[in-house]
C-alpha cells in the first residue's frame, strides 16, 4: 500500500488486544476553535483512549497543537481565543461552569515543546506542583520528588545534585525534568507537545522509552512532527490538516492502510 | 616554518571571480569612521562623568588639605558633637553662618537617610504591586492604560511635587496623625516616594514582563493559580530586575533635591524620629551654594558634602549591581 516498510510497527502492536470498545478518556464532539476571526479547528470529533498513547500528526499550522491545548484549556489565556463544542473528560464537560481550570490542569498535565524548567533547583522544580497544591509535609514531597524523577528516568543522573540548578542540566535532562515535574502532581492525562523535537537522537530515544513505560498508568496524547516517532510509540494516530481531523484510528492502520488519500500522502512524505 | 612542512595541494579556482564578492572601499571607510564616531560619543559621556567627579573632588579637597580652611573646620569637627555653651551638653549643629561656624555632617546624613528610607518603604510596595498587577493580572486594555499613567508621574516636575507636599500633604498628615511639625521626614519621604514610584514601576514591570512566557505556561499547566504563578515563579525569576529598580529608585531618592528642600522643614536635627524635621545633604547644597562666599570654608564644605553624596550613590549602585549579579547567577547559573 505505501512505500514505507511497516514491519517494525506491525511487530510492536499485537500486544494490545482490544475486547469490546476501548474505554474513552476524553471525548471531543464538534469542536471548533477560533483565534479571533481565524478558525483553527473545524468540527473535530475525537476519542482519546484510556491508558494508550495517542499521536497527533500533521503539517505545521494544521491545528494539532491547538487541539492538544484545548484539552487542558491552555488556550484560555490567549486574547480573542474561543472554543465552541464539547470536550468531555470522563464524561464531564471541561468548559462547564463547575469545572475549575486549575483543577483541570492538575488532572491533565502538560509537557511543552521547549523544555521550560523554572529558574530554581532540580528539587524545587519537581516539588512545585505539590507546593502550590498546599502540601507542606516534606517527607511527602521528598518521596514524590524521588518517585517522579525515577519515573522520568532522571533520578540516577541527578540524585546527588538535587539542589543544583535546573537550568544547568542538558537539554534532554531538562525535558525529562519537565516530565517529572508534570508527573509529580499525579495527573490522569499527560499532554505532550512535540516533547523531543528540540533534542538529539539519544535524548529522543530516552523520552520515547519513557513514554512507553508511562502508558500503562497514564493516558498520553502527543503531538509530533516525526512520523517514525508516531509509528513507534503510539497506539492511535490522528491526522490533522488545515484545522480538520482528516483521519483517526489505530496507528497501524493510519500508517499501513489509511482510508484517506491525504493521510497516505502525508505519512509517506509526499507533502507536509 | 619547520622543514617537514606539507605543501598544500594545488586546487585550481574553478568558482566565480572573487571580485564580485568584494566590499566596496567606500563601505569600508564609512564603517571605520562610524565606528570611531560612536566610540567617541561613548567616551565623551564617560569623560564628562570623570571631569565632574574631578571638579567636585578638587573643590572638596581643601576641607582635608588646606590649613586656611582648618582654622574654621576640620573633618574631625564635622563628625563629632560640638560644644555650644559651657555647661550645656555637646551636640551636632549645622550653623555655617554663625559667629563660630559649625558644620556637623551627621544630622544631614541622617536626614538624607531618613527621607530615603521613608521614600523606599512607601514607593516600593506601590510600585512593585502595580507592576505585578499590570504584568500578571490586568486585562490587556487596562494594562495599556495603567502603564502610561504611572509613567506620567515621572513627568511631574519635582518642584510641583514639592509644592504639593508643602501645601497639601503636610497639612493632611499633620491633621491625621497629630504631629508636632508639618514639615518632617515622613512628609518629605512620601512626596519623594511618589516621585520615584514610576522609576521602580517601569524597571520592575519590564523585569516581570521579560520572564519567558514558557515559564508562565509551565506553572499554569501544573495547576498554579494566577497568584501562585506570580508569587512562586514570576516574582523570583524577576527578582534581580525588581531589585535593580528599587536600587535605581534609591539612588534617585538620595540625590533628589527640590522635594526635600520644600517639604522637609530643613532643620538639621540629630533625631531618630521620622516625625521631626530634617535637612538633607542635597537640600543643604541647593539652599546654600548660591549664597556662599566663593573659596570660603563653607564653600568647600558644601562641595565636600557633594562628594559624599556622589560616593553614596555610587556605593548604592555598585552594591546593587553586585547583588543583582549574584541573584541572577543563583537563579540561572549563568552571569549576565
Amino acid at each position: 500500500m505505501t512505500a514505507l516498510n511497516h514491519s517494525h510497527i506491525a511487530a510492536k502492536q499485537p500486544e494490545r488486544v482490544v475486547v469490546g470498545p476501548p474505554p474513552v478518556k476524553i471525548q471531543v464532539r464538534g469542536l471548533n476553535f477560533f483565534y479571533g476571526s481565524n478558525q483553527a479547528l473545524r468540527n473535530v470529533d475525537f476519542d482519546v483512549i484510556t491508558h494508550a498513547v495517542t499521536a497527533l500528526i500533521g503539517p505545521s499550522g494544521c491545528g494539532k497543537t491547538t487541539f492538544l491545548r484545548t484539552m487542558n484549556r491552555m488556550n484560555d489565556q490567549i486574547p480573542g481565543a474561543r472554543a465552541v463544542g464539547t470536550v468531555l473528560l470522563d464524561g464531564t464537560d471541561i468548559h462547564g461552569p463547575d469545572v475549575d481550570v486549575t483543577a483541570l490542569r492538575r488532572r491533565v498535565g502538560m509537557v511543552f515543546q521547549r523544555s521550560n524548567p523554572f529558574p530554581k533547583t532540580i528539587y524545587e522544580n519537581v516539588a512545585f506542583g505539590l507546593r502550590i497544591a498546599g502540601i507542606r509535609d516534606h517527607y511527602v514531597i521528598d518521596e514524590a520528588v524521588e518517585n517522579s524523577l525515577r519515573l522520568a528516568a532522571l533520578w540516577d543522573e541527578v540524585k546527588d545534585n538535587l539542589n543544583g540548578l535546573a537550568l544547568q542540566l542538558s537539554g534532554g535532562q531538562q525535558q525529562r525534568l519537565c516530565i517529572a515535574r508534570a508527573l509529580a502532581v499525579k495527573p490522569d492525562v499527560l499532554l505532550m507537545d512535540e516533547p523531543a523535537s528540540a533534542l538529539d537522537p539519544i535524548s529522543t530515544g530516552k523520552i520515547e522509552e519513557l513514554i512507553e513505560d508511562l502508558k500503562s498508568r497514564y493516558t498520553i496524547v502527543i503531538v509530533t512532527h516525526n512520523m517514525q516517532q508516531a509509528a513507534r510509540i503510539s497506539e492511535y494516530t490522528g491526522f490533522f490538516y488545515m484545522g480538520e481531523l482528516i483521519e483517526y484510528g489505530p496507528t497501524v492502520k493510519i500508517f499501513t492502510t489509511p482510508s484517506e488519500k491525504r493521510t497516505e500522502d502525508y505519512v509517506t512524505g509526499r507533502f507536509g | 616554518m619547520s622543514e617537514g612542512k606539507s605543501v598544500a595541494p594545488h586546487v585550481p579556482n574553478m568558482g566565480p571571480d572573487w571580485q564580485q564578492y568584494s566590499v566596496r572601499p567606500g563601505d569600508r571607510r564609512r564603517d571605520l569612521w562610524m565606528g570611531r564616531l560612536i566610540s567617541a560619543i561613548a567616551f565623551s559621556a564617560i569623560a564628562a562623568i570623570i571631569l565632574i567627579f574631578l571638579f567636585i573632588g578638587r573643590e572638596a579637597a581643601p576641607v582635608i588639605t588646606s590649613s586656611e580652611v582648618h582654622q574654621e573646620v576640620t573633618v574631625a569637627k564635622m563628625i563629632v558633637p560640638l560644644e555650644t555653651r559651657p555647661g550645656k551638653p555637646k551636640m551636632y549643629l549645622w550653623q555655617p553662618v554663625s559667629e563660630t561656624p559649625k558644620y556637623s555632617l551627621p544630622p544631614l546624613l541622617l536626614g538624607s537617610l531618613k527621607a530615603t528610607l521613608v521614600a523606599i518603604l512607601f514607593a516600593a510596595p506601590f510600585a512593585i504591586g502595580a507592576a505585578i498587577y499590570s504584568s500578571e493580572f490586568a486585562p490587556p486594555r487596562i494594562r495599556e492604560m495603567i502603564k502610561p499613567v504611572i509613567e506620567m508621574l515621572a513627568g511631574i516636575p519635582s518642584v510641583v511635587m514639592g509644592f504639593f507636599a508643602l501645601m497639601v500633604l503636610a497639612s493632611v498628615l499633620k491633621d491625621t496623625f497629630g504631629w508636632k511639625f508639618r514639615l518632617n521626614a515622613t512628609n518629605a519621604g512620601i512626596a519623594l516616594g511618589i516621585a520615584i514610584i514610576p522609576v521602580i514601576y517601569t524597571v520592575a514591570e519590564g523585569a516581570l514582563r521579560a520572564v519567558p512566557r514558557q515559564i508562565r505556561e509551565a506553572a499554569q499547566a501544573l495547576g498554579a493559580t494566577p497568584w501562585a504563578t506570580a508569587r512562586r515563579v514570576i516574582l523570583p525569576a524577576a527578582a534581580p530586575g525588581i531589585f535593580a529598580g528599587v536600587m535605581l529608585g534609591l539612588g534617585r531618592a538620595i540625590g533628589e533635591t527640590m522635594i526635600v528642600l520644600m517639604a522637609s522643614g530643613n532643620a538639621a536635627i540629630w533625631s531618630p524620629h521620622l516625625t521631626d524635621s530634617i535637612r538633607t545633604m542635597s537640600a543643604t547644597i541647593a539652599a546654600e551654594l548660591a549664597e556662599v562666599v566663593n573659596g570660603s570654608a563653607h564653600y568647600h564644605v558644601l562641595f565636600f558634602i557633594g562628594a559624599l553624596l556622589f560616593l553614596l550613590t555610587f556605593l548604592v549602585n555598585s552594591l546593587g549591581e553586585l547583588y543583582v549579579g549574584r541573584l541572577r547567577r543563583r537563579l540561572t547559573g549563568v552571569s549576565g
